[in-house]
């Protein structure tokens, strides 16, 4: 059987899917902020597979960029989890609403 | 050849500048010599401005100098420019001559003075503003001069400002002179719609094509600048700023409150002659006010007790004889009176000064008498300047005086009724002025020996310019004696040019014989002045205690001025405080701050209200990002 383009959109969108309904739904800071990264890398993937599909480097270029980012991203936000649960004592997502209007 | 006119007012405005920037470095002197120099050079170009002109023919007075366009919009334009005829001319020699005097009494009035720079700044200035009113060539510098020398006037009387008393008399001149200016600036607006210009040459020249004889509009412009001079000049109804004005120093009440600045309202109505032939209804106003105030502020000035406060119900009277005099359209009459008043005021004004110089600060004339021996020179000259107020014939007040009265009674514009006005005043301006000469110099000695023991003559530099000042009161009147004393009235026929003829009403005429007759009566009146006075206060001095006692209603009520000054705060004063308070508990505070708060408040309202989708929980934005996601692809799908 061929693997087409279909079978990565499809996995793409799960991929997606399932790292919104975590962040959504988790209450771990932690786990939500591997929900993220889910979905960036969904993104990542969509990119890739469209790359090779349509014969351009232009996907793949943008590939870099998001993981680069994604790596700055991720040292700067596990830092401040770290500290938030240095001085709250929690990562529990319903207990850090201090900007509750 | 008139280049050297702006020197004129710029030299005070430069020695006021100095004084006033570094005039706290200087010592006394150099501040006296740069202020005395100012106006002396001043004084010096007038002089010459004034032979010059004299050497021009008769039509060819006028001299306009236009040094800066000021405002240039639309088809206005109005220029900082000076204007030398024959009237500003004698206006410059008042002013600087009299300024120059009166610069010079001050170095010895002023001397223990601390802010001795101040006075001087303040008198330079004063100089320089009055400069500009009459030398301005159009309306609007008339306007900067009169709100300047307003400025200088509420200065210079709150000058002693520590003292509460000095500080109010300064805010209320400045304030009722306000009520005068606004009617002052309404006219110029009237002028500027109706000529397009407010270049007196251009005015006075369409004027009679614009404006119709009698006419609303003619009426309504001379009134409302009327309301000016009432304001500036200390006329009914808003003369009470002038009493109260003596807080100031006596050089002041001199300069600005007798001899200059207060005299401006009868130079702009003789500056706008036109426009008030024009308006033979403002002129008749311009006339009952000017004899009504007349009669009024010497009625009050019989009783009063402090030297400088009867002077200045005399001023008032004097100044109401002067529109008396502009109000029956004898513009030159009125103009001749301003000057020779200027003289004998000031001198009696410098003299009462002297002798409260002399007193130690005494005012009170109630606690002076027999100072005759004491200060012999002040007395002298004191004499002069009352026997000239008084229209004692010969001296410069009788010619003046009795001008106004023979063209009240006999021009076109004037009245009998307004004759005998003036000849009563006139009886009570000699009575008062002779029980205040009496009182002070004559008499009981009724100050006590520590005062007594103190009194001196005044310095030489006081004296020196009360003797000019009397010598000029003497003779003063025979530039202007009148064809019926075998005079030819030169001061009229040089003023003439200046006057324009409106219309051709029939002049009355009438014999000599009964000019002279009235001339007599009015001297007459004015010697039984005198003898009452004498009686009063030489001959039998317990007598009025006795009229006093037996009239008190009356002496009380002319001894406090008729309670004008308890009605007006009674009215306006206390009217306006309570309208202020009426509209600050009502207005202000439910309106306006309602409507402040109100804003305010809504705002934290709905912010209220919106600030609930805030809750602080990340995961709910998110789903909310979600959602906003979804909704725009649904759209865009679907």
């Amino acid at each position: 059987m061929e693997i087409t383009i279909n079978y990565y959109v499809i996995l793409s969108c799960l991929l997606f899917c399932i790292g919104a309904l975590g962040f959504i739904i988790r209450r771990n800071l932690l786990i939500c902020f591997m929900s993220i990264e889910l979905m960036l890398n969904s993104v990542n993937l969509l990119f890739v597979a469209y790359a090779h599909y349509l014969k351009t480097t232009l996907g793949l270029m943008y590939v870099f960029f998001i993981m680069a980012v994604a790596a700055a991203e991720v040292s700067i936000g596990l830092a401040i989890i770290v500290m938030l649960f240095r001085f709250k004592g929690t990562v529990d997502m319903d207990k850090l609403n201090i900007l509750k209007g | 050849m008139f280049n050297y006119l702006i020197c004129i007012p710029l030299f005070p405005a430069l020695g006021a500048l100095i004084n006033g920037l570094l005039g706290y470095k200087f010592s006394k002197r150099v501040v006296h010599v740069i202020a005395i120099t100012a106006v002396g050079v001043s004084f010096i170009l007038s002089v010459k401005a004034f032979f010059q002109l004299l050497s021009l023919p008769p039509e060819n007075r006028v001299v306009e100098i236009i040094t800066y366009s000021w405002i240039y919009s639309g088809s206005i334009s109005v220029d900082v420019g000076f204007l030398l005829d024959p009237l500003s001319a004698i206006m410059l020699l008042v002013v600087t001559g009299v300024g120059f005097l009166i610069h010079i009494y001050s170095t010895g009035y002023m001397h223990d003075d601390e802010s001795y720079w101040r006075f001087f700044t303040y008198l330079n200035l004063f100089v320089f503003a009055m400069l500009i009113l009459v030398m301005g060539n159009n309306f609007l510098m008339m306007f900067v001069g009169w709100e300047g020398v307003g400025l200088c006037s509420y200065l210079l009387i709150g000058f002693w400002y520590e003292d509460h008393n000095n500080a109010n008399a300064g805010k209320k001149a400045f304030v009722v002179n306000r009520v005068g200016d606004f009617g002052f600036i309404l006219g110029i607006f009237l002028i500027i719609v109706t000529f397009g210009s407010l270049r007196y040459l251009e005015v006075f020249n369409k004027a009679q094509s614009v404006l119709i004889y009698g006419s609303t509009l003619a009426t309504a412009i001379t009134l409302l600048l009327f309301v000016g001079a009432t304001g500036k000049s200390a006329q009914i109804p808003l003369y009470v700023w002038l009493p109260d004005a003596m807080a100031g120093p006596t050089p002041v009440s001199a300069l600005i409150h007798a001899a200059t600045m207060v005299t401006a309202g009868v130079y702009m109505i003789a500056r706008c002659n036109v426009l008030y032939s024009l308006a033979p209804f403002s002129l008749g106003v311009v006339a009952t006010i000017g004899a009504i105030t007349a009669l009024f502020a010497a009625s009050m000035g019989l009783v009063q007790r402090d030297i400088k406060k009867v002077l200045a119900y005399s001023t008032i009277s004097q100044l109401g004889y002067m529109f008396l005099g502009v109000g029956v359209a004898a513009y030159s009459a009125g103009i001749f009176h301003l000057m020779t008043h200027a003289f004998f005021k000031a001198l009696l004004f410098l003299g009462a000064g002297s002798v409260i110089h002399a007193m130690g600060g005494e005012q009170d004339i109630m606690k002076m008498g027999g100072l005759r021996k004491y200060i012999p020179k002040t007395f002298i000259v004191f004499l002069i300047g009352t026997l000239a107020i008084a229209g004692t014939p010969g001296l410069s007040g009788f010619f003046s005086k009795d001008e106004i009265l023979w063209q009240a009674f006999s021009s076109p514009h004037g009245h009998p009724m307004l004759w005998l006005i003036g000849a009563v005043a006139a009886g009570m301006t000699s009575f008062y002025m002779f029980r205040l000469t009496f009182l002070t110099f004559f008499g009981k000695e009724r100050m006590d020996e520590h005062t007594k023991h103190h009194i001196h003559e005044s310095p030489n530099s006081m004296i020196i310019p009360l003797v000019i000042l009397a010598f000029l009161s003497i003779v003063g009147g025979y530039v202007g004696v009148p064809e019926a004393l075998g005079g030819s009235n030169h001061f009229h026929h040089f003023l003439e040019p200046v006057i324009k003829k409106v219309g051709n009403i029939e002049a009355h005429h009438y014999s000599h014989a009964l000019e002279y007759g009235l001339m007599a009566t009015s001297v007459g009146i004015a010697v039984v002045g005198f003898l009452i006075a004498y009686v009063f206060y030489i001959k039998s001095p317990q007598f009025p205690v006795v009229l006093g006692e037996k009239f008190k209603g009356l002496y009380t009520l002319l001894y406090n001025k008729y309670y004008v000054d308890e009605i007006y705060e009674f009215i306006f004063v206390k009217g306006c405080k309570g309208l202020g308070t009426l509209l600050w508990q009502k207005f202000d505070v439910l309106v306006v701050d309602g409507i402040v708060n109100g804003v305010g408040a809504l705002v934290q309202y709905f912010g209220g209200v919106v600030s609930k989708l805030q809750t602080g929980s990340i995961q709910n934005y998110a789903v909310g990002i979600i959602l906003g996601v979804v909704l725009i692809l649904s759209i865009f799908i679907f």
